[in-house]
């Protein structure tokens, strides 16, 4: 049985999407559902050994692909714009499993929207995510629900924005670290 | 002006309230490598917690990468783990080589596992080297660095840096092995045996160093698999596992080479499996050597890719083997010149976050042991 | 000349002896390390770089001597003197040549004779611990307090044994002059040895070198300054002259242990086999015989630096470890041992 068929007969329901790009299988599952699918894709599937965890921002993919098709009705035709769909979410977590006994990799994604960045926490799963988790938050901020220290793990406390959000500016707003030291 | 000097003044007057003192190490401090903090609770000299506190080195490469071609992200991967830059490149390379779907010819796969085997070897003797020195042995240090110097001399000649390399390209290599390579290697594989010979006379051995070593940190393999940790420091805690042998890349699964294993996962094991992986680097080396030199001389080194290099939309993930374990590359493409997102899978990253449970209830020295034995590079810690 | 005036020829000469030998051990340590370690060493001021230790002490002299806001003036101050001059003052007992005639008047080669020159070296090498331990409390660096509380358990740890390999000397000899003990050792020990402590102690020999490397502070026991775990220790707030006294008491103290060890176990001044005195004049047999005396402490100095770069360091609960439950118990035996065959001897 090749690992696609055993995803989906693992998930069941709870597999949104698969798709296959270069041989990386990628499967989206819901936010809500994320530790039930993850111990099971453990036990179940397989997959015991946890790479790596992080966010992606979709902001500027979505406007990208906006323009675009904005151009292409704009050439064909020129109707009344559609009714607005509500957007797609903005942020994805990604977490990269891995199987040990058979050497297959596995990217589980999950889309999270902006006004809601509360995400379950797989660090009870495995503890290997316990600083990926905390950069994601750091960066992006996500908030991992049940995760024991979830601090800023690379920036400093007291920074305020998520440097790795797509709208952040790439040479920073001018903050600065004040290291007061009798606190320490 | 003298309250304002007062107010800066780091008061380290005694012990806070409670039973414990709060140590503060790093990141000023010899064994700190200039970048790491641990906040250390210590009841005389044992440890009762040490949280690690990390972000010295935070340049955001991550975020720098998504504003640059791919091409020119190749340099910043060097400064991930400058110990071995090569291995950063070349795995930078295999990822954006999979995102574009290509195969690099057979001669330069050979040439990049030669660069890759050599930067191994210089990394676990800095590695040794280092341990030695935290744990008071000087001289073997010395011993490791000058072969590691000669085989900097081989980087040098072959793509002119000698530290941050940005060996080859997006495709293959630029340039074949220098000519020198052919007259130096069968002198250096002896030179370097001969130097871990040294080593491993001074130290293994030695009654110090074994007590200093053995048992120290032992970490069992549950516990590693479960927070992440790959390469080396898996290894010796007794799971074989290693991607060259479980997920080849390049030609490795043409190559006869061991996997060397530890058994309690101590500071010895560590040490032991990374004198033994020298000495498989080294035959994998006159195996790639070998297969080299059958080629025909003009066979190609690059293969055809587009100038401005656009990989279609999607998302991979390829990982090495690194001498410090599992290093990945996670490139989402939107299709443009630049990688919409990178993401760095740093290997120390993993097995840095477990300091706090690999060093509790055991001493300061044990602690100083522990962080050189992992090989924390604050380069791909931070990023 | 009157007395008073060889005993101060004596004194300047001992003390610019103690003195040139930390100076040029601290050239021979870095030449030597380099030696073994495939590199050069310091070799740019003056031929091989004999003049580095003079630029170092003139870079330590001309430093600013900063003393940390918050220690404990006095004490910062009072650390390094009290480190460093006990060492020196060791040096009085230690009997660095024979007794020679010049002009009808008998003069020793060494400072003072005292009959318990032996307990008086003992007592001054604990004292500079308190040097350590001293400058360590009043940096007011965590630091340098665990480096102080190292150099306090070592302290307890390695007197003891170096008391009982002492102890056995002293029972074998009958004697707490280090002279006396000197000449108890010349002739030949079973007819073909050279009557020399270490053949009749040779237990007691190890012990007393392991407790003196543990004295000295040397790796593989240099606990108290431990620089990749206490960056420095002891010292780490020190800087200047402050610290140069502590480095260059280190290197003091490293004379005089190997002096102590030349006249318990090596038979001082003397030659084996050979009796100088008989061939060679009255000051040529002094020069003789301090020259003798100054090649062996040579040896057990260049053994200090040989160690040191060879072996790692201990830990320091091995260290105590290594001290209360090796060294202890063998010496008791030792001592047990040697005090029935001088029982049964006598």
């Amino acid at each position: 049985m090749s690992l696609k068929e055993r995803i989906k007969e693992c998930l069941e329901e709870d597999l949104l999407e698969l798709t296959e790009f270069r041989g990386d299988l990628c499967v989206e599952v819901p936010k809500n559902r994320v530790l039930e699918v993850m111990s099971k894709l453990k036990k179940e599937a397989g997959f015991d050994f946890l790479s790596d965890v992080f966010g992606v921002d979709n902001l500027d993919l979505y406007a990208a692909k906006a323009k675009k098709a904005k151009k292409k009705t704009g050439e064909e035709e020129e109707e009344e714009p559609k009714k607005k769909e509500p957007p797609p979410p903005r942020f994805e977590v990604m977490y990269l499993l891995l199987s040990l006994s058979t050497n297959e990799r596995l990217q589980v994604k999950v889309r999270v929207p902006e006004d809601d960045m509360d995400v379950p926490s797989v660090t009870g799963i495995w503890r290997s995510a316990t600083w990926p988790e905390r950069e994601a938050f750091d960066m992006f901020g996500f908030r991992f629900k049940g995760h024991p220290n979830l601090r800023r793990l690379l920036m400093w406390d007291e920074f305020e924005d998520h440097p790795l959000r797509k709208d952040y500016p790439l040479e920073g707003k001018g903050e600065e670290r004040h290291l007061n030291y009798d606190t320490v | 002006m003298a309250r304002e000097i007062e107010t800066v003044c780091i008061t380290t007057g005694p012990a806070e309230v409670g039973d414990y003192v709060t140590l503060n190490i790093g990141p000023i401090h010899p064994a700190m490598h200039g970048t790491l903090r641990v906040i250390t609770k210590t009841d005389g000299e044992t440890i009762i917690s040490a949280e690690p506190e990390i972000g010295y080195l935070h340049r955001g490469v991550e975020k720098l990468g998504e504003n640059l071609t791919y091409k020119q992200f190749l340099p910043l991967t060097d400064r991930l783990n400058y110990c071995s830059a090569i291995c950063n490149n070349v795995a930078y390379e295999l990822a954006v080589e999979k995102a574009l779907g290509i195969e690099v010819p057979e001669k330069a796969q050979l040439i990049r596992t030669i660069m890759m085997e050599l930067a191994r070897i210089a990394d676990h003797e800095v590695l040794v080297g280092i341990l030695g020195v935290d744990l008071g042995a000087l001289t073997p240090f010395f011993y490791l660095i000058i072969q590691r110097e000669e085989i900097y001399e081989i980087f040098e000649w072959h793509h002119g840096a000698r530290l941050t390399n940005s060996m080859g390209t997006i495709g293959g290599v630029e340039a074949d092995l220098p000519d020198r390579f052919h007259q130096k290697w069968p002198k250096m594989r002896d030179t370097i045996r001969k130097a871990n010979d040294e080593t491993d006379r001074l130290l293994t051995h030695n009654r110090i160093w074994m007590d200093r070593t053995i048992g120290v940190n032992a970490f069992c393999a549950d516990d590693a698999l479960n927070w992440g940790f790959t390469g080396p420091m898996l290894r010796a805690c007794g799971v074989k596992r290693d991607l060259r042998k479980d997920e080849p890349y390049l030609m490795y699964d043409q190559f006869d080479f061991e996997v060397p294993t530890g058994k309690h996962g101590d500071v010895f094991d560590r040490y032991m499996i990374r004198m033994l992986e020298m000495e498989e680097s080294i035959k994998i080396i006159d195996q790639a050597y070998a297969m080299y030199q059958k080629l025909p001389e003009d066979a190609p080194l690059m293969k055809k890719v587009p100038k401005i290099i656009k990989p279609p939309e999607g998302q991979i993930y390829h990982a090495i083997e690194s001498p410090n374990g599992e290093l990945g590359f996670f490139i989402k493409s939107d299709g443009t010149d630049k990688p919409y997102r990178i993401k760095i899978r740093p290997p120390c990253y993993m097995v840095y976050q477990a300091f706090g449970e690999l060093v509790q209830g055991e001493m300061i020295s044990d602690l100083i042991a522990c962080l050189s034995s992992i090989n924390v590079i604050a380069g791909e810690l931070d990023r | 000349m009157v007395d008073w005036q060889i005993d101060l020829i004596k004194v300047i000469f001992i003390w610019v002896w103690a003195l040139l030998i930390a100076v040029v051990m601290t050239w021979v340590e870095r030449r030597a390390s380099a030696m073994m370690q495939d590199r050069l060493g310091p070799n740019r001021a003056g031929p091989f770089g004999l003049l580095q230790p003079l630029a170092d002490g003139i870079k330590l002299f001309t430093k600013e001597d900063i003393i940390p806001e918050k220690a404990r003036k006095i004490l910062f101050v009072l650390g390094p003197p009290l480190f460093a001059l006990p060492a020196f003052s060791a040096y009085a007992v230690v009997p660095f040549g024979d007794k020679i005639v010049l002009g009808g008047k008998e003069i020793i080669l060494q400072v003072s004779d005292v009959n318990i020159g032996f307990l008086y070296v003992l007592a001054l090498g604990a004292i500079g611990v308190y040097g350590m331990v001293i400058g360590g409390w009043a940096s007011n660096s965590k630091y340098s307090i665990l480096g102080g509380l190292r150099a306090t358990a070592q302290l307890i740890s390695y007197e003891v044994p170096m008391g009982l390999a002492l102890l056995t000397i002293v029972l074998l000899y009958g004697t707490f002059s280090l002279r006396e003990m000197v000449l108890l050792q010349q002739g030949t020990f079973l007819g073909f040895l050279p009557n020399w402590g270490i053949f009749k102690q040779p237990l007691g020999f190890i012990i007393f070198l392991v407790a003196a490397y543990a004295e000295a502070n040397r790796v593989p026991f240099d606990l108290p300054e431990c620089e990749s775990e206490l960056v420095t220790g002891y010292h780490t707030e020190y800087g200047s002259m402050r610290l140069g006294l502590y480095l260059f008491g280190e290197y003091v103290n490293l004379g005089t242990l190997a002096a102590i060890t030349v006249c318990l176990f090596f038979g001082g001044w003397s030659l084996p086999y050979v009796d100088m005195s008989k061939f060679l004049g009255p000051v040529s047999y002094g020069i003789a015989s301090f020259m003798v005396f100054f090649l062996k402490q040579a040896f057990f100095l260049f053994l200090f630096v040989w160690v040191r770069w060879t072996v790692p360091r201990f830990r320091y609960d091995q260290l105590m470890g290594l001290g209360w439950k090796a060294l202890i118990p063998l010496g008791l035996v030792n001592l047990f041992v040697t005090a029935l065959l001088v029982q049964l001897t006598i």
